[in-house]
Parts: C-alpha cells; sequence; structure tokens
C-alpha cells in the first residue's frame, strides 16, 4: 500500500474526515502492521491526549447457563433438557457482590443463558436484591432483553422501563456477535437478530441507559461482513450517543461445535483492533481484551488503538470454558500499563474516574 | 511514516539504520528508556527486512536435557536442584538414547541438548552421549553444551578448551547453544550466579568454538535486577566478539521467569519489554544475522508479533521443554510446525524451515 494513501487517509482523519467503506476494506486488505498502527495510535492520541488508560473492577456474573439459544461458537451454555445447568440463588449472588465490593469493585455484569421459564418478575426481583447490597447493575444484553421481551409477550420498550424502574443502571454489549444476519442464522439462529440488538440498544440509549458494544469476530464471517457490523454501529452512535465503548475480541473455538475453525492469531486480533479504533470515530474508548489475548498482547494493544483495559474480571466463565484462562490482578493491571508508558486509573461504567 | 518515527525523537537513529551506520550505546539507552515501542519497533524491522527478507524460520528440533543436577544453583534458575534433592534427576546414555529413538519417526533436523555442571558424571558420559544420538539418529544435528558446560568438561578432561571442543566435535558435538550468557555484567553475575563461569570467559569459549569450527547462538537473560545499561554492555560486548569471530548465528533475547527461583518476588516481564530486547537486540547487534524469538518464552502469541519487531526466527517445535517450565512458564511444551507455519504466514512471512546452520529445507507456499 502506498505511503501516499495512508498519508491522506491520515490527513483526513486528523482534520475530523471519517474512514469510508472502501477505505476500511483497502486497509484491511493491503495496509502493512505499521500503516495500521500508526493510524490508530494517532486516533487514540487525539482522542485521549492525557495518556490515561482505564480498568473497572467488576465481576462476571453470570446467572445461569441454562440457555435455549445452542449457539455454535458457545462453549458456555447447557441446553435446558441436559441435567447439570445451574441457576444462582440469590444467597450465591449477595456473597458475588459482597466479594466483589471488599475488592474495591463497583459494579457487577450480569449475563445469563437464555432460560427457557422464569418470568420477567424473576430479573426485577434480582435486580433489587443486588440494588439493595448497593452496587452498580451492568446487565442484561440485548439477546435477553429481547427473550425477555419473547417470554412476556411485552414490547421491548415495556421490558426496559420494568427493569429500569428494577434498578437497572447499564447494559452490557454482549451478543452482538456478527451483527450480519447470514453469519447469525449459521451460528446463532435462535439468538435475536441484527436488527433486534440494534433496536434494544436503541431503546434503551432513549431511556438514558448507557451501554457498550462487542464483536466476535474470526468464525465464519467475511470482513465485509466485520464492516457492515462497524457500519451499523456506527450509524446508530450517530443517532444516539449511547455507547461508552467498543469491545472487540476474536472467537474461542475449543469446546464449541466451530472447534475445527483456526483460531484468530495476535496479528489478526491487532489488526482488527487498530481497523476498529479508525472506523469507528464515534466511540470514545476501544477496550483491550486481556481475557483472550493475555497480558502481553493486551498491553502491546494499547499502541493499536486501545485506551482501555477492560476489567478485573474478578470472575469470568464464558472464555474459560472455551479452553482460555488468563488471570489478572489489579495491580498486575496497573503494572502493565504503567510498564507502557501510561497511568492506570480506575474507572467506573460510564468512564468517569473513580 | 517517517513523521512518527520523528515525533518519538528517533529521527537522527532512523537516518543511521537507513544509511546503515552502527548504533552507540548512547543510541540504545535512547531506544531502550523510549515508551514509543512502535517506533521503536518499526526501526527494528527496517534492519531484520534488511537482512531476511520475507522470510521467517523455524525449525523441528528436540530438546533434551540430560539432567538437572547442578553446583552452580544460580538464583534466577528453577530448573538446577543439588544432587540428592528432590526433583533432582540425571538420565543414563541409555535413557537419552531411548529418548531420540522414540522420536524418530518424527522429521527432526536438531536435538538440543543442556544440562546443568553436574558434579560427578565423568567426560566420557558427554562423549557417549554425543555418540550415542550420531548412532540413533545418525543424520541429526546435534546442537549442545552451553559455554558454561563446556568450561566443566574441559576440567574433566583436563585439556584446553580448544581440546575439548575438538574431542567433543569428534563425537558428533555438530554447534552449541548460546545459554549461560544470562548478564556479563561481574555485578551482576555476583548477585546472581556468583559460581557461574565469568562473562569473558563465556565470550573467550564462545570465540575458541568459532575458530574450531564450531557455530553458536548468543542469549541474554532480561528482566530480573539488571540495568539497561548492563544490557547494552552485553550486546556491546558480543557485537566485538561477532566482529573478531563471525561464529555466532542467532542472538535469542531470554524472558526472565521468576517463579521457583531465589528471585521469585520479582515480576514477570511484559510484552513491552520483550518486544524492546527483541527490537534494540535487532538494531544494536548488526552483525548477527538472526534474532530469535523463543516462543517458549514469551509465547506464541508475542512471538508471532515480534516477527514485525525485529525477529526472523521463533524456534522450534521442541517438546519436553523443562528449564523455563519449572520456572512457572504457562506456554505449552510443544508446538506443531503446523501451527508454526500459520503463525509466521499470518504474520506475512514466508515460512521457512531451517536446519541449524539455517540452510533451507522447506518453504512453504501462500498456501500448503
Amino acid at each position: 500500500m502506498t505511503e501516499r494513501l495512508i498519508a491522506d487517509i491520515d490527513a483526513r482523519l486528523g482534520n475530523g474526515g471519517r474512514l469510508g467503506d472502501d477505505d476500511f476494506l483497502l486497509l484491511a486488505q493491503q495496509a502493512g502492521l505499521y500503516d495500521l498502527a500508526f493510524l490508530a495510535d494517532a486516533v487514540r492520541r487525539r482522542l485521549h491526549p492525557e495518556r490515561l488508560v482505564t480498568y473497572v473492577i467488576d465481576r462476571n456474573i453470570n446467572y445461569t447457563d441454562i440457555c435455549i439459544s445452542a449457539c455454535k461458537f458457545c462453549a458456555f451454555f447447557k441446553a435446558p433438557e441436559d441435567k447439570g445447568g445451574y441457576l444462582l440463588s440469590f444467597d450465591e449472588l449477595g456473597r458475588k457482590i459482597e466479594e466483589t465490593k471488599a475488592l474495591g469493585g463497583t459494579q457487577i455484569l450480569l449475563q445469563g443463558g437464555l432460560h427457557p421459564d422464569l418470568p420477567l418478575e424473576y430479573y426485577e426481583e434480582m435486580l433489587r436484591f443486588i440494588k439493595a447490597c448497593g452496587i452498580h447493575a451492568h446487565g442484561f444484553s440485548p439477546p435477553e432483553v429481547w427473550h425477555f421481551s419473547q417470554l412476556s409477550g411485552l414490547p421491548v420498550r415495556q421490558v426496559l422501563q420494568r427493569l429500569i424502574a428494577a434498578g437497572l443502571d447499564s447494559i452490557p454489549g454482549g451478543g452482538a456477535e456478527i451483527l450480519c444476519d447470514r453469519v447469525r442464522q449459521a451460528t446463532a439462529p435462535r439468538k435475536c437478530s441484527a436488527d433486534q440488538w440494534l433496536e434494544v440498544m436503541e431503546e434503551a440509549h432513549h431511556q438514558g441507559l448507557r451501554t457498550t458494544a462487542t464483536m466476535m469476530f474470526g468464525h465464519i464471517e467475511t470482513m465485509a461482513e466485520r464492516l457492515e457490523h462497524l457500519r451499523r454501529l456506527r450509524q446508530l452512535q450517530d443517532r444516539t450517543g449511547g455507547f461508552t465503548a467498543f469491545i472487540p475480541w476474536p472467537f474461542q473455538p475449543d469446546n464449541t461445535v466451530l472447534a475445527g475453525v483456526e483460531k484468530t492469531t495476535a496479528m489478526g486480533y491487532l489488526r482488527m483492533l487498530a481497523l476498529s479504533r479508525l472506523y469507528l470515530d464515534n466511540f470514545a474508548n476501544i477496550q483491550a481484551s486481556w481475557v483472550t489475548q493475555g497480558p502481553k498482547v493486551a498491553q502491546l494493544s494499547l499502541f493499536f488503538g486501545a485506551n482501555d483495559f477492560g476489567s478485573t474480571m474478578i470472575e469470568e466463565n464464558v472464555v474459560a470454558a472455551a479452553g482460555v484462562s488468563f488471570r489478572l490482578t489489579e495491580e498486575e493491571i496497573r503494572r502493565l500499563v504503567a510498564d507502557a508508558g501510561f497511568t492506570p486509573r480506575q474507572r467506573r461504567m460510564d468512564y468517569s474516574l473513580v | 511514516m517517517k513523521k512518527y518515527i520523528e515525533q518519538a525523537g528517533f529521527g537522527p537513529i532512523l537516518e543511521k539504520v537507513e544509511a546503515g551506520r552502527r548504533l552507540s550505546l548512547d543510541d540504545g539507552l535512547q531506544l531502550y528508556r523510549s515508551h514509543d515501542i512502535l517506533a521503536l519497533g518499526y526501526l527494528a524491522d527496517i534492519v531484520r527486512a534488511r537482512l531476511n527478507g520475507d522470510r521467517a524460520y523455524f525449525i523441528y528440533n528436540q530438546h533434551i536435557n540430560y539432567s538437572n543436577i547442578c553446583t552452580n544453583l544460580c538464583k534466577f534458575c528453577a530448573f538446577g536442584k543439588e544432587k540428592g534433592a528432590d526433583k533432582a534427576y540425571e538420565m543414563t546414555v541409555e535413557e537419552v538414547r531411548q529418548k531420540v529413538r522414540d522420536r524418530l519417526d518424527e522429521p527432526i533436523t536438531e536435538i538440543h541438548v543442556v544440562g546443568g555442571i553436574h558434579p560427578d558424571l565423568p567426560f566420557s558420559y558427554y562423549l557417549e552421549m554425543l555418540r550415542g544420538i550420531r548412532e540413533v539418529r545418525p543424520d541429526v544435528h546435534i546442537q549442545a553444551f552451553t559455554c558454561v558446560e563446556i568450561a566443566h568438561l574441559a576440567g574433566l578432561a583436563g585439556k584446553t578448551i580448544g581440546e575439548t571442543l575438538d574431542v567433543l566435535k569428534e563425537a558428533g558435538l555438530g554447534s552449541m547453544p548460546g545459554g549461560g550468557a544470562e548478564v556479563f555484567s561481574p555485578r551482576i553475575r555476583q548477585l546472581t550466579c556468583d559460581r557461574k563461569l565469568s562473562g569473558d570467559d563465556w565470550l573467550e569459549i564462545a570465540k575458541t568454538a568459532h575458530r574450531h569450527g564450531l557455530r553458536t547462538n548468543a542469549t541474554m537473560l532480561y528482566g530480573h535486577i539488571e540495568t539497561i545499561e548492563e544490557r547494552l554492555e552485553h550486546l556491546a560486548a558480543l557485537r566485538q566478539a561477532q566482529d573478531e569471530t563471525g561464529g555466532f548465528l542467532a542472538f535469542i533475547p531470554l524472558a526472565f521467569h521468576p517463579q521457583n527461583t531465589a528471585l521469585a518476588g520479582l515480576s514477570r516481564t511484559t510484552g513491552i519489554d520483550d518486544l524492546k530486547n527483541i527490537a534494540v537486540a535487532r538494531l544494536f547487534l548488526d552483525n548477527f544475522p538472526h534474532i530469535k524469538a523463543y516462543w517458549v518464552m514469551i509465547g506464541p502469541k508475542l512471538a508471532q508479533i515480534a516477527l514485525s519487531f525485529g525477529a526472523d526466527d521463533m524456534d522450534g517445535t521442541v517438546k519436553e521443554e523443562v528449564i523455563t517450565h519449572m520456572a512457572g512458564a504457562d506456554t505449552d511444551q510443544a508446538i506443531g510446525s503446523t501451527t508454526l507455519v500459520r503463525l509466521i504466514r499470518e504474520a506475512g512471512r514466508v515460512p521457512v524451515e531451517r536446519d541449524t546452520l539455517y540452510n533451507v529445507i522447506r518453504v512453504h507456499g501462500t498456501k500448503e
């Protein structure tokens, strides 16, 4: 790729211009690693000149692994007819929250399988219980909200109103996978569609909730489909501004139906991270995925567009089920960030500093 | 691109790199002190591309660590054990032969043999081990014995270093690995490995080996208590020795792993540390043909990225790696050649399977 083209894109982005779809595909196909890195790092510097790298202290609580969706890329779920699925009691939930608070945690990330028969009232009660413990509830990804709507027969708008009334503070961006229905049909046909995922997020933003967005790439999707995913997120963010961060990570194939798929390498991850930083100009924050990449590559991702180290994840179950189990303490995260030349700062879900 | 290099303050170094001029110690210090890992990597990548083009190498090899019994007991080592200690072991020559026999069906081209400084194995053991390996697998290249072991073996044999090397060569020794260099600084050796061969003696043995027709590698164990000045003095000494003999094939920066060592309180190296050491080495050691990213130490993910930060070699398939794993390495003990080929290809390089001396065994095209 010519130096000239890269310089043009660099200048355009520096003047507040946008990366076009053609630019994206050209960069994805032809740009060298350093082309992408220097471009993405320049964007990160413009957006975050203060050289802070943030992280959140929280815990993933997966209230159940029983799920009717049976996505082919998932190693975590148990089908309802399987024995051995679990549903956490409120006692266990309370204990996990107390442990989180004791470690300086500010929120819990609450997600679970699409349980076949728990009523909406159950989730409302769960939220009231969590709020009584005094912690930010970052919970229920769009597929869960859509599922609650289907089960209850209530529109998404009303489901969200009730969840917010019960204490829901924000929504995690999970279940986005690839926002393209060809990919969803082939890998997760029972999960909400791309339109439905976006509809839940748009409604949540309208009701004043901040949310994140994710992308799980590196399975059966094409580069054009990754672009479609980013385009739809950028369009929605233009309308609402409700997304706080984008979190891309590569599919982890072990123990899934798609176990034969070749795992995305660190190179593939860093390239995609940089491309995301370039395309999603209206997203303030991009998270590194140490959970899938390990501490070394996650640290390096701070030079490929990431400005946030994600969460300490006192507990993580879903990626671990796919055979990947990196662990990091808050102290280690702070050391990695400082060693890369940045100042580590604990943040909350909305990226305000603690 | 130049803009970013200049922003990082590396403009003058870029000029030197582009002109193929040698970097000074001060240049090296500036590179180590910088937080701009992209600019540093970009410079190193220029040198890598000039020396090795599109190619990145790997080898199909087997590691045999014949004994961990060691009288040196260096503070950074989790492998060495006193004789009689729990977990101390030594293989008989027959056991070594069996290890080789066990894998005769694999396309192994190199057997890599290193061990501790054993208090009472006789010189004949080492000769028999070499002969035994050669007997079981006559076509394999034996890369064996660090300079530290060679000094010990010369003592056992009652011969000079040169004479000892000649006898070992006769028995099957093909080349020597680069271990035991640690950090040459007398201060560091006094504090961490006071019973080990000095840095000067290490260099002298390596140069003697070169003069006796043996190629060797060189290493540096970084990330414990050494300063960046001490790292650069180490690199400068290697560069000087290489100017004299030209016998070094590859430089391999080794990331210190603290677990189960006497320095267990120290932190592990970070990804930035690892890439810096590879990149600075590539820039500073202008007379070394190859820089190796040893995936056992830094993990396959970072080793793949290191191919864009100065490294041109991912080492080998390595099975039964013991030394780093006793110090808590959480990497696999073996990686298939298919995986290595794929990692290299996705890094944008042409995977080349090599033998020990970097002769090409097979160039893997863009598709199998």
